[in-house]
């Protein structure tokens, strides 16, 4: 039992720690905002150069073999720092798919690409209908003469826009035409029939809704050997909340630490807000919670490896836990500021938005309480 | 960075076991699972304790020297963790986590001799004599007062909320000894016998309708100075360092955890018409059960701090806390659980010693006691209004 960070983990944090202090400024988040992209490519290669990019790789790979808890201190981080680069599609979700469900040649193909900072990626598996439910995708993929054809429509694609790959999740059709299993493709961005709609993504970044019609893949386009994908689908999901949690506790900690020194700063009634009782009281608040929410994030990355049901517990009672700390985080950051609060002339109002995306991104609270309450056999799934 | 336990660590937790096993009898383990109260009625708690202190294992917390097992952080965990779950009786802290360490601390070579053994075998029941009606949260107002007269203070005043002074053969009170400017100044630490003449108790029974706490009234009542501990005027930060010593030895969700599984037990059983089919207590009990989760992973990184010679600085203090709420979730879950069969009401006590059949099934009888004797847990112990105030001074630095 050891729960303080390793050598490695310690420089990792302090550099990751320095570097986004540096790049990550309020003036870096105004210009980045303009980013077709939603993120700067130049800082992308920085990361690979730092070897982020490389870090959950596999070394045979060109990786590190990194685990969630490194990961975790990279997003914390990214979090304080509001980063928009595709860190969590690429690597965390995108990286690890192929990783988990590629043959030899697609790892090799696409993984040191990744370490190297030459390509990024994005997940393609909501979809309108299935709400958060991951075993829910109504995209369907066709065998062709020489390969596939995917159609459907797919939304919330992070990054997509900018990436060169998009791993997309559909069902086979079997040659009766019922649906079989639910397997992942690799799509270039420029296939005839992709249209992407990219928008401005809430609290940061780029999202996408994707239109599939019709779109012809190689018969290779099929990432792995045609075996089910859902249960590494669910694996790299849990490994993602854990991720965003971090992140999540990042985003907290600057709003706890903005929030105070803003009332000690801000006099009414002739003394700072902070020496008033019911003041001190919801920042002791906050801060207990954002503390849980650190548990809760460290929980559920130590858990990553865990047998599924575990895993998955642990990942949905962090994601259901530090979105609600998130939401009081946020919520009385905002109304400990006042008016000012409310106004996009604060920096607060971005790390509300990041805060209210995390709450939304693979399921909020309520649907993450019933997975759990599910997984321990309590309710029906 | 990992969750689990050495080679080591994992041999002694099976020693653990093992004496659960051979000490924790049946008798014991019913009388803890019908006690709506905070701690054991003494009869069983002491049996307890004379089991642990004939494993060297009566207080895990003191130093060797004076009887400690010498146990790491980690073995503390395993120890509690371990108990917890085999649902041993709540040993009356008074003794052994409270009055100990002060006295190991600022007792004099007599007092530590005298006393401590006495603690450890169980001989002595202690009490403590801080709260006055006067004095809740604001502790230091307290009024008892000890005025010299030769080699005895005599004692006049009151003092309240004493948990078990109608067992307890001794106190340790904090009592007023001079008038300061300070009201922390001029408070004395003094260990007091209960059968000295002056002192009278009046039962308090808790809304719960269990007798546990009291009033204790001290008209004349002659202690010799001998029985001070440490300087007079002394005795706030003593007080204080006790209330430290308590902060730092937490490890409360592993009893949450029982306290939880004891109300899935029950709504899943018939004997509740099966509850957890209620989507909605389905649900709550997960949340629970995260807010736990998240609890012993805090108390996990304060052990973990701990082990490796670092201080876990201001989180322990968040503990107390989120401890007393999620407690006070648990025992209100387990009221909605039961539901109509709360409504009966058996006013004897002790639960496990009935000599009438209960209205309801036994296991019943303590659930909605113990969420009402159960509001108090963010009341005693510095109530969490004074918590919140001590997170925002202590860890935000306001």
């Amino acid at each position: 039992m050891d729960l303080t960070l390793s050598d490695e983990q310690r420089l990792l944090r302090e550099s990751v720690d320095r570097f986004v202090t540096e790049t990550f400024t309020a003036e870096h988040r105004k210009r980045s905002a303009n980013e077709p992209l939603g993120f700067s490519p130049a800082i992308w290669k920085q990361f690979a150069g730092l070897g982020w990019l490389a870090l959950p790789i596999g070394e045979a790979h060109g990786g590190l073999g990194g685990g969630a808890i490194e990961i975790g201190i990279l997003m914390e981080a990214f979090g304080r720092g509001l980063v928009t680069e595709p860190y969590l599609s690429t690597v965390v979700i995108g990286a690890a798919l192929v990783g988990a469900c590629g043959t030899g040649a697609q790892k090799q193909a696409i993984l040191p690409d990744v370490a190297e900072g030459a390509l990024t990626l994005a997940f393609a598996h909501s979809e309108r209908a299935a709400r958060f439910d991951l075993g829910h995708v109504e995209t369907t993929a066709t065998r062709s003469a020489d390969g596939w054809r995917l159609n459907g429509n797919k939304t919330a694609v992070l990054d997509g826009a900018a990436a060169k790959q998009i791993i997309v999740s559909a069902r086979i059709v079997n040659a009766n035409g019922a649906s079989g299993k639910l397997c992942l493709f690799l799509v270039p961005a420029d296939a005839p029939g992709l249209r992407v709609r990219d928008y401005a993504r809430l609290g940061g970044g780029r999202g996408c809704n994707l239109d599939l019609n019709d779109v012809a893949l190689p018969a290779d386009a099929l990432l792995g050997d045609g075996s089910d994908a859902l249960p590494a689908i669910e694996a790299v999901v849990d490994r993602a909340m854990a991720a965003l949690g971090a992140e999540a506790v990042g985003i907290m900690q600057t709003l706890l630490d903005t929030t105070l020194e803003y009332t000690r700063i801000r006099k009414q009634f002739g003394r700072p807000l902070s020496a008033n009782q019911v003041i001190r009281h919801r920042l002791a608040d906050m801060a207990m919670q954002v503390d849980e929410g650190r548990s809760m994030a460290l929980r559920a990355a130590l858990m990553a490896d865990a047998e599924p049901v575990a895993r998955s517990r642990a990942a949905s009672g962090a994601k259901a836990k530090i979105g609600k700390c998130a939401r009081f985080v946020a919520e009385q950051s905002v109304q400990l500021h006042g008016a000012m609060g409310v106004t996009e002339e604060l920096d607060i109002g971005s790390y509300f938005k990041r805060l209210l995306a995390f709450e939304t991104l693979f399921g909020g609270s309520a649907h993450h309480y019933r997975r759990h309450a599910a997984l321990s056999g309590r309710l029906q799934a | 960075m990992d969750l689990t336990f050495n080679a080591q660590e994992r041999a002694f937790e099976q020693e653990v076991r093992d004496f659960l096993a051979a000490n924790l009898t049946p008798e014991l383990k019913r009388a803890t699972a019908l006690t709506p109260s905070v701690f054991s009625d003494p009869d069983i708690g002491m049996a307890w304790q004379r089991a642990l202190h004939r494993k060297g294992w009566g207080a895990p917390g003191w130093p060797v020297d004076h009887g400690g097992p010498d146990w790491t952080p980690a073995q503390r965990w395993i120890f509690e963790a371990e108990c917890a779950r085999a649902g041993v009786p709540n040993v009356n802290v008074m003794g052994v986590k409270m009055v100990g360490p002060v006295i190991i601390g600022f007792g004099s070579p007599e007092q530590k001799n005298f006393y401590l053994p006495r603690i450890l075998s169980g001989e002595d029941y202690w009490c403590q004599g801080y709260s006055e009606p006067g004095s809740g949260s604001d502790l230091s107002s307290l009024k008892t007062r000890a005025v010299r007269d030769g080699d005895d203070y005599i004692i006049n005043g009151t003092k309240i909320w004493t948990t078990h002074a109608h067992h307890a053969n001794r106190m340790f009170a904090l009592v007023r000894t001079n008038e300061s400017e300070r009201q922390q100044d001029g408070i004395s630490f003094i260990l007091i016998d209960m059968k000295t003449p002056g002192i009278t108790t009046r039962p308090i029974l808790t809304i719960g309708g269990d007798h546990e706490v009291n009033q204790v009234f001290f008209d004349d009542v002659r202690v010799p100075v001998a029985n001070r501990v440490g300087e007079e005027g002394k005795g706030w930060t003593y007080g204080k360092y006790l209330l430290e010593f308590e902060r730092g030895s937490g490890i409360a969700s592993a009893k949450l955890r029982d306290a939880l599984k004891t109300i899935a037990d029950l709504a899943g059983s018939d004997v509740t018409g099966r509850a957890i089919d209620d989507p909605d207590i389905a649900l709550r009990m997960s949340e629970v059960e995260v807010d736990i989760d998240a609890l012993e992973m805090t108390e996990l990184r304060v052990l973990s701090a701990l082990q490796t010679g670092q201080n876990p600085g201001a989180v322990s203090s968040l503990i107390k806390l989120r401890v007393s709420e999620i407690r006070q979730a648990v025992t209100r879950l387990g009221v909605d659980v039961i539901g109509n069969d709360g409504l009966a009401v058996e006013p004897a006590r002790p639960f496990y010693r009935l000599n009438h059949e209960p209205a309801v099934s036994e296991e019943l009888l303590p659930v909605v006691p113990e969420y009402l004797n159960g509001r108090a847990y963010t009341i005693f112990g510095g109530s969490s209004e004074i918590q919140r105030d001590i997170i925002a001074k202590m860890v935000l630095g306001l």
